[in-house]
C-alpha cells in the first residue's frame, strides 16, 4: 500500500517536474527543425533520439508533458467547479424535483460515448487545446456531481446535520460548513483518477489531431506521428507511450494510496 | 460444560483481560455485567477464538477437556456453531440481507451436519417454530428487510441454536430493542436454556436484566472480574465497591413531587404527519394534541415507530405537518425557511448518538458556538463556550480538542453544552441518555435536573424506556401509532397505568426486586 502510493508520488511528480521545467528551458530547441539529424536513436546529445524532423525527442515530451497536465487540469476543474456544487445542490434537496432534475441530466451526458461526443464537439468547434479541455471537462461534471451526491447523502441523515438545523442553518451553509469538508477526502481520491483519464482523454484526442495543434507538442500527437515508422524508429513511439502510461499508472497509484489514507472509515482504525 | 480459566488478552500490549474465570454450566444462565470497555465482549470473542489477529491469548477455555485456544482454526470452525452459538447486539445487520431467512438458518445446517437442502430446509422450520416465528406466519421465503428487529433477533438466536450447541452466548442482545420486545426475547432465551440444557452467558450493562435472567452473575473491570456470585446474594450483599456503584445507578430514581406548571410554552393541537412510503403511506402522528408547561419536564414514551420522534422533529420545525398546528409562546413553529430565528432560538436539542451527533472536523469550541448562528455569536463567545464547558463539568481546556477524544459519556455533556449556550427555553432530548452506561447515564440525568433548576428550562424527554423518565419528568406521555394512549404525572402512569398498553409497557421494564436491595 505505502510502495503504491510513494511510487504514484514519484511518477506523477516526475511528470509535474518536467512540465514545469520546460516551461523555461528544455535540452533542445523543438521548433529547430534538423532533417539531416532525423530519427536519430537515443545518443548522448539527444537521450532519447530524435523524431522524423530530427526534434529532440526528450525535449517534446517535456513540452508534451505540459501540455497534458495543463489541459488535464483544468478538465478536471471544470468537471470539479460544476460537478461538486450540483451534487451538492441534489443531497440537499434529495428526492424533490431540482434532485430529479440534475441525476437525470447526468444520466443524458453519461449515455452519450464521451470521447466520440468530445471528438465531435472539437470538430465542431476547431480543434484546439483549449476546446480539449472544455470537452473533457464537461465530461468529467457528471461524474464529480455523483460522486458528491453519493458521498453526501449519507452525512445528510447524520444527528450534526439535524443540530446544525436546530442552530438555525440553511442547506446552502451546512453543505459547505459540514457536508464538503466530510467528502472532501472522496473528491480528493476521486479528483487524481479524473485527472489521469483526463490525460488519456487528451491524448487520444490530440492522437486524432483534435487536441493540441502543431507547433505545441503532444504526446498523442508524438505517437500518431510515429507510429507509421515504427520499425525503423521504435523509440519514437516508445517513449510519448510510455510518457501516457507511466503518467497515467502513477497518478492512479496516487489516488489509490489516497484513498487508503484519507477514507475515514480507515482512519478509525488507526 | 466450559470452563473459562485464568484466560489474559494482550491486544497492541495493552492487557484487556486479565485472568478471568468463569464456569458456564449447562442448563444456567450466567450474566457478565459491565460498562462499555471493561472486556465483556473481549471474552466473549476469546471464548469463540474470534481475537483479532494481534490478540495474544493466554490461560484456558476448556471444552470436553481440549483447551480452545490451542486448537487451530480448522478445528475451530467445526466447534464454532455447533458447539457454541453466538447471538450479536445489532439485529439489522447479523443476517445476509439477500438470502431467505429459511436458507440462512438451513446453511448452518447443510455445513455442520451435511444435510440436503430439503432435510435443511425441513429442520430449519422447527427452529423457526421453536423461537417463535410460527409457519403460517413466517414462512421460509421471507427476507431480513421483511421482519422487525425484534423478529429479526428471533431469526438470529434461531441460527445460533441450530445445531443445539452447548453454550450460547448472547452479547447485548436486546440493547438495540424496545423494552416490550426485550421482555419477549429475554423469555425465549429463558426457555431455550430451560428445554434445551444449554448454557447461556448473557452479555449485558443492564443489571437490571440479569436480575430477572441469570443464576451467577459475574462484574467486570478493566479486563477483570471484580466480583462473582449467585445473583440474589450478589445483588443483596455486593462486596466490591465497583458492584455497589453499578447497583446504585441502577436504582429507580425517586419520582419528583408534584407541581403545577400554568404557563404553557409548546402547544401542539391536532398535529397530522403522514409518510408516502412503498405500499401506500403511513401515518406517522394521528391528530396529537398535547402542552409543555414553562419550566416543565415532559416525558414521550412509546415503542419504536410509534412517532415519538417525528413529533420531537415537528415541534423543532424540522418536519412539516399535513395538519394541525405548534405554537410556542404563541408564535407558529412552521418547518422551513420562515421560521424566525429568535423563535428557533429558544429551543434546542440533544441527541442519541454521542458519535453522530457532532462533525467530527470542528474542534469542540467552533461546535459548541455553533448555535451562536441564530442569534449572532457574542464578541465574549470563548468565554460563554468555556462556561457551557464548566456547568456541564468538562474543562475549558477541551475547548481546542477534536470529537474523538472524548468518551461516549463526555460527548452527551458536550451536546448539553451546545444546547445550553444560547439559553433556549425548551430542549428536547431524543433518547439522550439511551446510549449510556448506568453510571455514566446517572450522572447525565442529575446534570439535567441540575441543569434545569438552575435556568428553569422546560424539557421535552423521549425514551421507549419509561424506567428512565421517572426521575427526570413531571408528566409523561404514552404514544402508540401516532397517538397520545395514556397521559398523566410520571409517578402515576408508572405505579398504575390505566391504559393497556402503557401497563405492558411498564411490564415490561426489567427490575431488580424490591426485596434484594
Amino acid at each position: 500500500m505505502r510502495i503504491g502510493l510513494i511510487l504514484g508520488c514519484a511518477l506523477a511528480g516526475l511528470a509535474l517536474l518536467a512540465a514545469l521545467v520546460s516551461s523555461f528551458w528544455t535540452p533542445h530547441d523543438v521548433t529547430r527543425l534538423d532533417i539531416a539529424q532525423k530519427l536519430m536513436p537515443p545518443s548522448g546529445v539527444h537521450w532519447f533520439g530524435t523524431d522524423q524532423l530530427g526534434r529532440d525527442i526528450l525535449s517534446m515530451a517535456m513540452l508534451g508533458a505540459q501540455t497534458s497536465l495543463a489541459v488535464a487540469l483544468v478538465a478536471v476543474a471544470v468537471g470539479m467547479a460544476a460537478g461538486v456544487p450540483l451534487g451538492l445542490l441534489a443531497a440537499a434537496r434529495r428526492g424533490g424535483w431540482v434532485d430529479e432534475i440534475v441525476m437525470r441530466g447526468n444520466d443524458l451526458i453519461f449515455a452519450f460515448p464521451s470521447l466520440v461526443i468530445a471528438i465531435l464537439m472539437t470538430a465542431v468547434l476547431g480543434p484546439s487545446a483549449t476546446n480539449a479541455m472544455i470537452a473533457i471537462g464537461i465530461f468529467n461534471i457528471p461524474v464529480f456531481a455523483r460522486v458528491t451526491r453519493g458521498a453526501a447523502l449519507p452525512i445528510w441523515v447524520l444527528d450534526y446535520i439535524r443540530a446544525a438545523r436546530v442552530a438555525g442553518k440553511g442547506a446552502v451553509l451546512i453543505s459547505v460548513q459540514h457536508v464538503l469538508p466530510n467528502i472532501a477526502s472522496l473528491l480528493i481520491v476521486q479528483a487524481t483518477i479524473q485527472f489521469s483519464l483526463a490525460i488519456l482523454a487528451e491524448a487520444g484526442l490530440s492522437y486524432v489531431g483534435l487536441g493540441a495543434q502543431p507547433p505545441t507538442p503532444s504526446w498523442g500527437r508524438m505517437l500518431a506521428e510515429a507510429q507509421t515508422m515504427v520499425s525503423l524508429a521504435p523509440h519514437a513511439a516508445i517513449i510519448p507511450g510510455l510518457c501516457i502510461v507511466l503518467t497515467v499508472l502513477g497518478l492512479n497509484l496516487l489516488g489509490d494510496g489516497l484513498r487508503d489514507r484519507l477514507d475515514p472509515r480507515l482512519r478509525v482504525l488507526r | 460444560m466450559i470452563r473459562v480459566a485464568d484466560l489474559s488478552v494482550v491486544l497492541d500490549g495493552r492487557r484487556v483481560l486479565d485472568r478471568v474465570s468463569l464456569d458456564l454450566v449447562p442448563g444456567q444462565v450466567t450474566g457478565l455485567v459491565g460498562e462499555s470497555g471493561s472486556g465483556k465482549s473481549m471474552t466473549a470473542l476469546a471464548v469463540m477464538g474470534l481475537l483479532p489477529q494481534r490478540a495474544r491469548a493466554s490461560g484456558q477455555v476448556a471444552l470436553d477437556g481440549r483447551n480452545l485456544l490451542a486448537l487451530p482454526e480448522r478445528e475451530l470452525c467445526r466447534i464454532r456453531g455447533a458447539r457454541i452459538g453466538m447471538i450479536f447486539q445489532e439485529p439489522m445487520t447479523a443476517l445476509n440481507p439477500l438470502m431467505t431467512i429459511g436458507d440462512q438458518v438451513a446453511e448452518v445446517l447443510r455445513l455442520h451436519q451435511g444435510l440436503n437442502r430439503r432435510a435443511a430446509l425441513g429442520q430449519a422450520r422447527e427452529r423457526l417454530d421453536r423461537v417463535g416465528l410460527p409457519a403460517p406466519r413466517f414462512p421460509l421465503s421471507l427476507y431480513p428487510h421483511e421482519l422487525s428487529g425484534g423478529q429479526r433477533q428471533r431469526v438470529a438466536i434461531a441460527l445460533a441454536i441450530a445445531l443445539r450447541p452447548d453454550l450460547l452466548i448472547a452479547d447485548e442482545p436486546t440493547t438495540a430493542l424496545d423494552v416490550t420486545t426485550q421482555a419477549r426475547i429475554l423469555d425465549l432465551l429463558k426457555d431455550l436454556v430451560r428445554d434445551e440444557g444449554m448454557a447461556l452467558l448473557l452479555i449485558t450493562h443492564d443489571l437490571a436484566v440479569v436480575a430477572g435472567m441469570a443464576d451467577r452473575v459475574a462484574v467486570m473491570q478493566n479486563g477483570r472480574i471484580a466480583e462473582e456470585g449467585p445473583t440474589g446474594s450478589l445483588f443483596r450483599g455486593p462486596r466490591h465497591p465497583y458492584t455497589r456503584q453499578l447497583l446504585d445507578a441502577s436504582r429507580p430514581a425517586p419520582a419528583r413531587p408534584a407541581s403545577d406548571f400554568p404557563t404553557p410554552l409548546v402547544q401542539v393541537e391536532g398535529a397530522v404527519r403522514d409518510y408516502r412510503t412503498a405500499d401506500g403511506g403511513l401515518r406517522a402522528l394521528d391528530g396529537i394534541s398535547m402542552t409543555i408547561g414553562r419550566g416543565e419536564s415532559v416525558g414521550l414514551v412509546g415503542e419504536s415507530g410509534c412517532g415519538k420522534s417525528t413529533l420531537a422533529r415537528a415541534i423543532l420545525g424540522l418536519e412539516p405537518l399535513q395538519a394541525g398546528r405548534i405554537t410556542l409562546d404563541g408564535q407558529v413553529v412552521d418547518a422551513g425557511r420562515l421560521m424566525p430565528r429568535g423563535l428557533r432560538a429558544r429551543m434546542q436539542v440533544v441527541f442519541q448518538d454521542p458519535f453522530g451527533s457532532f462533525d467530527p472536523r470542528w474542534r469542540v469550541d467552533r461546535l459548541l458556538a455553533e448555535p451562536f448562528h441564530l442569534t449572532g455569536r457574542p464578541p465574549d463567545w470563548r468565554k460563554r463556550v468555556a462556561e457551557a464547558l464548566a456547568e456541564v463539568g468538562l474543562q475549558p481546556t477541551d475547548a481546542r480538542k477534536f470529537i474523538h477524544q472524548f468518551s461516549g459519556g463526555q460527548r452527551q455533556r458536550l451536546a448539553i453544552a451546545r444546547a445550553l449556550i444560547i439559553r433556549p427555553a425548551l430542549i428536547v432530548l431524543d433518547e439522550a441518555v439511551s446510549a449510556l452506561d448506568v453510571r455514566v447515564r446517572a450522572q447525565v440525568l442529575d446534570l439535567l435536573a441540575r441543569l434545569q433548576r438552575d435556568h428553569g428550562l422546560s424539557y421535552l424527554f423521549i425514551s421507549h424506556d419509561l424506567s428512565v423518565v421517572r426521575g427526570i419528568t413531571d408528566r409523561v406521555l404514552v404514544m402508540q401509532a401516532g397517538r397520545v394512549v395514556e397521559e398523566g404525572p410520571t409517578q402515576q402512569i408508572l405505579d398504575a397505568p390505566r391504559n393497556d398498553h402503557s401497563r405492558s409497557l411498564v411490564a415490561a421494564i426489567p427490575a431488580i426486586p424490591i426485596d434484594w436491595s
